[in-house]
């Protein structure tokens, strides 16, 4: 049976290359990169190495870059201990509703603490409109924290603008950039952000690692404490395997970046046509245009994501869904309700997002396997007839 | 998660699926923890269950337990069918996750709305009219609530 794999928002596959790269140290280069002796020391300059390897895909200086265990506690640590370290600079917080759990939760957390959180609505395509940003902020917001794109939806968001907003009311901007680094071109600079979280395996790299890029001047604290590993921000022996992985994931990256997006692009035009000219009541979500290369997000009136996920699973093909019956929670994405789908359409949301290794081939079966799942689904479903 | 191997058969292969040219009872439930719908029609003879079939909006779990109930009460009579519960369909798909034990209340549910609205004289709309919901907000929204559907 065929295998297509095009859920790669969730996690990719660890590129042989990288594997290769993290081995020796297991085995070999076993040291504490604290520690000083010389198992220790080459351990270390392989962290730094990686440090400077993860900072070029960035756009950052290496002494920017802080190794985590992943995305979420970048975020956690971006937006807790900004806080936490900074108490002059106000105790308003500003946040969107299609924010990775990660962020939202972390936010909610902080307002149950006392803070005042101010979570933005976007609009249809999911992007946070810059006015929104403009008429919330106030003289006491300390940080903002948006998105760089949607893992569900794939909207890209303005970050630039967003972020000048921010400067402009004197507060700090967070991105979670989970979703587009290595995919499309981010540069700390460019986008003009202070704090910004990446992750490992979202890149064909491990999990279990990835970083807060920390601008020059920024005051953040430690999240976890015991040790006085990475500049004292984050206690605990560095995962160096995994940071070796990572640097060796962005490094590729850098270098394949620019020729992967384009040939992405294309397979998700391909496959959405494709799925738009054969079901009929199906809508896009999302932006059009504006979107994660690879990224194609849908919802199909009258069925539910769960049965057409582990219909196409039965097919080989494996994606997935904002469905409540599709999420351990059973509630819908909050995502999908966030750009004003009602309830029963976020049922029938299906997403699959392509990866370096997806073919036009792929595509085609997807296109000839999809149609007639839905069809019999819709046969089953009451509604819609 | 995963579901046992009844539930993938009767989800991949469900019995029963349709509707019925002139059924003597329908029910319609909705499921308020989900947002799932199902439909379940009854042709009744001699007090028997001489055909059912349903309509899903819903999960595999959900699916499932409809084809399943179906299969369980066809040739049935009312009375026996009248005793099938939400666990016996559970049991008789070899289990469900925790997490989806709420889509097998559909499936009784439904077919017992179906059962009540043949003895109420078949009117198909009389039994998706109620709103259990909003008489008994605690225990009856944990069952499963009957909803106006979009037409
Ligand atoms: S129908 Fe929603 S979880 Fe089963």
């Amino acid at each position: 049976m065929k295998s297509i794999y095009m859920d790669h928002s969730a996690t990719t596959p660890v590129d042989r290359e990288v594997f290769e790269a993290m081995v020796p140290y297991y085995t070999d280069i076993y040291g504490n990169s604290s520690s000083v002796h010389s198992q220790g020391q080459k351990a270390y300059r392989a962290l730094e190495e990686s440090r400077e390897k993860v900072a070029a895909l960035l756009g950052a200086k290496p002494n920017e870059i802080i190794f985590t265990s992943g995305g979420t506690e970048a975020d956690n640590q971006a937006i807790i201990t900004y806080l936490a370290k900074n108490p002059k600079k106000g105790n308003h917080i500003i946040t969107s509703a299609i924010e990775h759990h990660a962020v939202l939760h972390t936010c909610e957390f902080l307002a149950q603490q006392g803070f005042e959180l101010t979570v933005l609505p976007v609009n249809s395509y999911g992007e946070v409109e810059p006015d929104t940003l403009r008429d919330a902020i106030r003289p006491n917001t300390a940080l903002v924290s948006i998105m760089h794109a949607n893992n569900e939806i794939g909207t890209i968001e303005p970050i630039k603008e967003l972020a000048a907003i921010a400067h402009e009311a004197g507060a700090v901007f967070h991105t979670d950039a989970v979703q587009t680094v290595g995919k499309i071109p981010v540069n700390v600079t460019e986008l003009g952000v202070d704090l910004l979280s990446a992750s490992a395996h979202k890149l064909y790299g491990p999990k279990g690692v990835g970083c807060l890029y920390v601008s020059k001047g920024v005051r953040i604290g430690s999240f976890m404490h015991g040790g006085g590993h990475e500049r004292n921000l984050r206690a605990g022996t560095v995962n160096v395997p995994g940071v070796v992985g990572f640097a060796q994931a962005a490094e590729m990256a850098m270098q394949r970046l620019s020729s992967r997006e384009a040939p992405l692009a294309g397979l998700a035009k391909r496959l959405t046509d494709g799925i738009f000219a054969a079901i009929p009541n199906t809508r896009l979500t999302g932006h059009p245009e504006k979107r994660l290369p690879g990224s194609v997000s849908v919802c199909f009136d009258y069925v539910e994501g769960e049965s057409i996920l582990l219909m196409l699973d039965n097919h080989g093909i494996m994606a997935s869904s904002g469905s409540a019956c599709a999420s351990g929670s059973l509630d819908p994405s909050h995502v999908l309700l966030a750009i004003g789908l009602p309830h029963e359409a976020a049922h029938g949301s299906l997403r699959l997002t392509m990866g370096k290794d997806n073919t036009e081939e792929d595509v085609d079966y997807i296109l000839k396997v999809l149609p007639p799942i839905i069809k019999n689904l819709r046969v089953m479903s009451p509604l819609g007839q | 998660m995963q579901y046992s191997q009844k539930v993938m058969d009767h989800f991949m292969n469900p019995r029963n699926v349709g509707t019925l040219e002139n059924p003597s009872g329908v029910g319609e439930v909705g499921n308020p923890t989900c947002g799932d719908i199902m439909h379940i029609e009854i042709v009744v003879k001699d007090d028997r269950i001489e055909d059912i079939k349903f309509r899903t909006f819903g999960c595999a779990a959900a699916i499932a337990t409809s084809s399943m109930v179906t299969e369980i009460v066809k040739g049935k009579t009312l009375e026996e069918a009248e005793k099938i519960t939400n666990r016996t369909v559970a049991e008789a798909l070899d289990g469900l996750p925790p997490v989806k034990m709420h889509c097998s209340n559909l499936a009784a549910d439904a077919l017992h709305e179906a059962i009540k609205s043949y003895r109420q004289g078949g009117a198909p709309e009389a039994s998706i009219e109620k709103g259990c919901c909003q008489s008994e907000p605690d225990s009856a929204c944990q069952q499963g609530m009957e909803i106006n559907l979009p037409k």
